[in-house]
């Protein structure tokens, strides 16, 4: 079957010299464009009973996947490459997926969008992979979706914004909760708190700038007023400036950043050291227990949705999730001797996913993959239990997050 | 007022950062004639070092030698590549430092790893507070401010009063005679690097704990110190003083009046602005004079 694409492939190419020149050439062009595509939809299904007949393809599953290995959004895309090889080594050494093993072909971006465009080329044209996991950050995200949605590549995006399944791509599915469900749980919680005016700050990349326009979007509805909106470069290594803007704005009763930079733990501290002493929620880029630590006693009270995994012991025995969140907390962190974060379950579920649409659809052959994938329903992994349908690429609903703080360093479920 | 005090202090910090950058351009640049884009990496290689020698010894030991070993590899570097390629234009050379960068930055990238690291508070710790005439900071903040004045009043010592010190002015200010009166050319220029590295390395370590250290820092300060260097006239590190705190201080204020979003704009503005009015800077005199002179 590949045989037969990569002859028609190479036929494509090379095509009918002056072809456009005179219209009847054209015409011609297009009747053999035509009896070739017959051909090779002809082909595609003789090799399709050829492949169930013979079972004989015993070649790897390419599975591709772009990851912010390095760069500034480092502390997501390293454990999420990480956990990614981890996992498919597990598979593979349980006999991998549907007989064959799984083969992956990991990129790193460097957290930069114009390379992740190139890596996107690259796996979709020349090492042909079944589907893509990643890119970790938002903004590299978009610049992939639109390429990923024209070559019918099937896209399982680490990346939060909600713009990535809004409007909705037949090929692009994303793990992370989305940033409206976040918001919705800091909005609640603040209420719960008698919080109503707030300043927002949000890093200027992808996550940061979509993260603030769902902020500003609910903020209405849950009768919260936004008194400072600051904007910082996402590579800020000192925010004393901004967060003095904040103190001299009178009425603020809570700062709530948006960013998945280091700067979550520069705001921590600056804002301790102003003395702007006012409750600080962050997003669910805060789920890495690094940015706790850089903001060291600063981080202490810091309010924000985050992953179950990040308080795994804290979850009754019965919880749907406790027994995969427990094994793959434990697997990571013997194998790397770090901590487990958000991230890195960002890409299991990817990866889990894809796996299981294989497993579903009982063949590699994209088409049936991606319908697979849209019909998982009650699929416990480790950002939540998803339910993906032809309308809602996340799969995931409110639930999927808790409310958590931070205690003596560490992550805990927040109790009022 | 506080809130002027607290954007000052804000853009004071940032700025001595920006001007001790702007110092080691400076002092490569009058020694050799060569903008040394590689100077943020010292200050990266700095906090690393500092940072990596911590279980090993005392922080202040920590920092000390972090700047040796920075100051070495500033000689090194010296030693190894630039004075082996003195034959090539000097253009060639500004473009070797920008490979220089790279390669430090994925050495450095293999050596420690993509995660951001930073030196433990000199004194207090994430959530001290000073507050001084109603501003609020940091006591690490008095740490940076007084290091790098301590830093730039020791360099203007050396080169005013001792003999090495004025040999180097010699050698900036004209090379060919300097050396007719015996001046060894070549060390003086391995000594600029060094001392560039050095006094980057110690930026690199106070700074840590509020700025934290990671591997692709440097490209960033490198530019804004260059700007601040620009800024406040090149060939003289003084100036660079001015620059850097003056770069500082833009993008702190300019956060008062316009969105945060717009700070590097603002700032870079006005650069663009005085380099129009004065293009040899602010502090520089016009080409054609001596304008290496330190």
């Amino acid at each position: 079957m590949s045989l037969i694409s990569e002859a028609s492939g190479w036929i494509r190419p090379g095509g009918f010299p002056g072809g456009g020149v005179a219209r009847g050439l054209a015409e011609r062009d297009d009747t053999m464009k035509r009896v070739l595509a017959l051909l090779s939809v002809a082909a595609g299904l003789i090799g399709l009973f050829n492949l169930t007949a013979a079972a004989a393809d015993s070649r790897p599953i390419k599975i591709g996947a772009i990851f912010a290995q390095t760069g500034p959004a480092a502390a997501l895309g390293a454990p999420e490459a990480k956990t990614a090889q981890m996992l498919v080594d597990r598979i593979n050494a349980e006999g991998g997926v549907l007989g064959r093993k799984i083969a992956l072909v990991l990129k790193d971006s460097g957290g930069s969008p114009e390379k992740a465009v190139s890596f996107v080329r690259q796996l979709i044209e020349e090492e042909q992979v079944l589907a893509i996991l990643g890119p970790s950050t938002s903004g590299e995200t978009m610049l992939i979706k639109p390429i990923c949605e024209e070559n019918r590549m099937i896209l399982v995006s680490c990346a939060a914004a909600e713009t990535i399944v809004k409007p909705l791509a037949r090929y692009v599915f994303k793990t992370p909760q989305k940033d409206s469900q976040a918001v919705i749980w800091i909005y609640r919680t603040m209420k719960d708190a008698g919080i109503t005016k707030i300043a927002v700050l949000s890093g200027n990349d992808g996550f940061g700038s979509a993260g603030k326009k769902q902020l500003e979007d609910l903020a209405v509805e849950h009768g919260i007023t936004i008194l400072a909106n600051e904007v910082y470069d996402k590579q800020a290594t000192d925010l004393t400036d901004v967060l003095t803007k904040v103190k001299g704005t009178p009425g603020v009763q809570a700062v709530v950043n948006w960013s998945i930079v280091p700067a979550q733990s520069i705001v921590a501290k600056n804002m301790k050291q102003i003395g702007l002493n006012v409750p600080l929620y962050q997003s669910h880029g805060f789920g890495n227990r690094k940015y706790a630590e850089q903001a060291g006693v600063a981080a202490e009270g810091i309010l924000f949705p985050g992953s179950r995994l990040l308080v795994v012991d804290e979850l009754p025995e019965s919880h749907p999730q406790k027994a995969i969140l427990a094994r793959y907390k434990k697997d990571y962190e013997s194998q790397f001797k770090e901590d487990a974060s958000a991230f890195g379950g960002y890409a299991y579920d990817a990866l889990a996913i894809v796996v299981e649409g294989i497993r579903r659809a009982g063949s590699t052959d994209r088409e049936k993959v991606r319908d697979a994938i849209e019909g998982l329903t009650g699929f416990a992994a480790i950002t939540g239990v998803f339910n993906f349908s032809a309308t809602d690429h996340t799969g995931l609903d409110l639930d999927a997050f808790e409310m958590l703080t931070v205690k003596d360093g560490k992550f805990t479920i927040y109790r009022k | 007022m506080s809130q002027f005090l607290q954007y000052l202090f804000s853009g004071v910090t940032v700025g001595s950062v920006y001007a001790v950058v702007a110092i080691g351009f400076n002092l490569i640049y009058s020694a050799t004639g060569v903008l040394n884009f590689a100077q943020g990496e010292f200050v990266m290689l700095g906090g690393m070092v500092a940072i990596s020698l911590m279980p090993l010894m005392p922080l202040p030991l920590a920092v000390m030698v972090a700047v040796g070993v920075v100051a070495c590899c500033g000689c090194l570097l010296e030693v190894a590549l630039f004075r082996r390629l003195r034959s090539h234009s000097v253009l060639h050379l500004v473009i070797i430092t920008i490979g220089v960068s790279i390669l430090i930055q994925e050495a450095a990238l293999h050596l420690w790893d993509e995660k951001v690291r930073s030196l433990p508070y000199f004194t207090g710790n994430e959530v001290s507070s000073v507050t001084v005439a109603g501003a609020s900071l940091s006591p690490q903040v008095f740490w940076v401010l007084g290091t790098v004045a301590l830093g730039v009043a020791l360099l203007q010592g050396f080169t005013r009063c001792t003999l090495s010190g004025r040999a180097m002015r010699a050698c900036s200010s004209n090379p060919e005679a300097a050396m007719l009166v015996g001046i060894n050319i070549r060390t003086m220029r391995t000594l600029a690097f060094g001392l560039s590295a050095g006094l980057g390395a110690l930026a690199g370590c106070v700074i840590s704990p509020i700025a934290m250290t990671h591997y692709d820092m440097g490209p960033e300060l490198a530019i804004k110190g260059f700007a601040a260097a620009i800024l406040g006239g090149l060939g003289n590190p003084m100036a660079a003083v001015v620059g850097g705190l003056l770069v500082g201080l833009l993008e702190a204020f300019s956060v008062s009046l316009v969105p945060s979003a717009l700070k590097d704009v603002s700032a870079f503005a006005v650069l663009l602005l005085v380099l129009f009015l004065r293009p040899h800077g602010l502090l520089g005199r016009p080409s054609g004079t001596a304008v290496r002179e330190a």
